[in-house]
């Protein structure tokens, strides 16, 4: 009973902040504090919303964006898993491959991305490639990390019950280190939208960086704001989505504020 | 006389100096010891002598630095299904339910699903779990955390069943009921134990015989017959035998703590 109270009033609380902000924002606009230019006014950013959501360019440009997301961020996260986990067991591996993974995670993806187009051209591979390239190290270390931090004890029982090599991986390893590893999954996955804007606004036709980037030459701030908002609300979404996934998979898990 | 389980032999176990350490710290020294089939067998010693090391060198978890330990005679090293262990964090599986918990091992062995169901279902009838087959470790006490612990262990049927302080974390009341449980278990399915603690009365209580254990470097200072005839219960603890062998246990131990402060 207590709980389910609590629930209500942490939701009631993230609509007010919201609320807040919409309402600062209508304040400064309709009010007249800001010029138009560079802050449009919700009416401004709702119309545009619409314009393309009537014209179905909005949906595409949504649909396209998450798809390249999803697709540079699936192939991360599966090139992660199998190395962050053999970095936090092997010593050895792990030698071999961190001080890689460390120089190779200082270096701004921004700048990678002059190579990304020589190499791949400015086909949806180089958008893959800037997204998988943005997530994949910063991953492989916090899976490793998430991984290192299972209960020693419980490794030492599974080999005592007679567990070998790969069934402490896929029976005992895997499976301790999945709640930490949605966490680092959602982590990822939101900064997997920064690296999207990176690469579409460097070489796109299409996407919602793209439509951003486009707009500030035409001093469109309403289409400009329009993105942004699309890509919260994505992210928002996702967010949940991931949220809800985690209780599904490891109902098992306690968790702090639960 | 029974057939010899488990024999150590000239055990050693220093650890070198490293950055923390200035000197090799000997942990254990001349440890030899037998646990004969079926018998029930506990160390007790100080708090830091070394018995924790030992009994996860026998399980395989740690490399003896000299020595060897054998299971029916054959030199083992690396842990085995045939040395199960009960720590005393319970170390479950929180995914599992208490069921699957208990048929880990014999999934590991590949035993098809309708077996393991049934072999487990065994083990939980004999800690008395029944009802809790599909509950999580995290709905459960200690005691029955540590009651699934114990039939996970046993449902491996491994050769000698290794227990590190397994009541340790439990309140005293929860503590003396597992005892009794695992006296009654090692009784009806005669299983090979050695069993380690710092509470006398829980050493006097459960074993045949008893090992106490010196001060760092852990050696073997003295090996005890408990001849305690009946059923082992809560009631042994105010018979003139028992409270005899515990005076005795006691003294020695208590001179261990008093050297060990004279030597600081």
């Amino acid at each position: 009973m207590k709980k389910k109270t609590g629930r209500i009033s942490t939701g009631a609380l993230s609509l007010i902040s919201f609320c807040v902000i919409i309402a600062a924002w209508c304040i400064l606009t309709y009010g007249g504090f800001l010029n138009e230019i560079f802050m449009p006014s919700p009416t401004a950013v709702w119309n545009s919303l619409l314009e393309m959501a009537g014209d179905g360019s909005l949906w595409e440009h949504c649909f396209l964006s998450t798809k390249r997301v999803m697709i540079g961020w699936f192939w991360s996260a599966v090139a992660a898993l199998p190395i962050g986990m053999l970095m936090a067991r092997s010593k050895c591996f792990s030698a071999v491959i961190q001080p890689i993974i460390e120089f190779a995670r200082y270096l701004p993806v921004v700048a990678l991305v002059p190579l990304t187009i020589l190499y791949l051209g400015i086909d949806e591979n180089q958008k893959y490639v800037i997204i998988f390239l943005g997530t994949f190290f910063q991953l492989v270390l916090m899976v490793c990390d998430t991984v290192s931090s299972i209960e020693k004890n419980m490794l030492n029982a599974a080999s005592t019950l007679g567990a070998n090599k790969l069934q402490l991986y896929t029976e005992v390893i895997f499976p301790a280190a999945l709640p930490g590893l949605m966490d680092d999954f959602r982590m990822t996955i939101g900064w997997a939208w920064t690296y999207l804007v990176v690469a579409e606004m460097v070489a796109a036709s299409a996407g919602l960086g793209y439509i951003i980037l486009k707009s500030q030459r035409f001093l469109a701030t309403d289409v400009i704001f329009a993105g942004l908002i699309m890509i919260g609300l994505i992210g928002l979404v996702t967010d949940f989505i991931l949220r809800i996934l985690t209780k599904i998979i490891v109902p098992w898990h306690e968790r702090l504020g639960d | 006389m029974d057939k010899i389980k488990l024999k150590v032999t000239n055990l050693q176990k220093v650890f070198p100096a490293n950055g923390r350490r200035e000197k090799d710290l000997d942990a254990l020294k001349d440890i030899n010891l037998e646990v004969r089939e079926s018998e029930f067998v506990v160390m007790v010693g100080p708090s830091g002598c070394g018995k924790s090391t030992l009994i996860n060198i026998i399980g395989g978890l740690a490399d003896a630095t000299e020595g060897s330990v054998e299971i029916d005679g054959r030199e083992v090293s690396g842990p085995g299904a045939d040395r199960g262990m009960v720590f005393q964090g319970y170390s479950l599986f929180p995914w599992l339910t208490v069921q699957k918990n208990i048929e880990f091992g014999l999934k590991m062995k590949k035993v098809p699903k309708a077996e393991r169901a049934k072999i487990a279902q065994e083990y939980i009838q004999l800690v008395g779990l029944s009802g809790f087959e599909n509950a999580l470790p995290k709905q459960l006490s200690g005691g029955m955390k540590q009651r699934v612990a114990i039939a996970r262990t046993l449902a491996n049927q491994p050769e000698i069943l290794l227990m590190d302080e397994p009541f340790g974390a439990l309140d005293a009341q929860t503590r003396v009921v597992m005892q009794e449980l695992l006296a009654k278990i090692s009784r009806e399915t005669k299983n090979t134990i050695l069993f380690i603690t710092h509470d006398i009365d829980e050493a006097i209580l459960l074993a045949d015989r008893i090992y106490v254990m010196s001060r760092r470097p852990g050696t073997i200072r003295e090996v005890m017959e408990v001849n305690i005839p009946g059923e082992r219960n809560h009631e042994i603890l105010v018979t003139p035998e028992f409270l005899a062998m515990k005076r005795k246990i006691m003294e020695m131990l208590w001179q261990e703590s008093q050297d060990a402060a004279l030597d600081k």
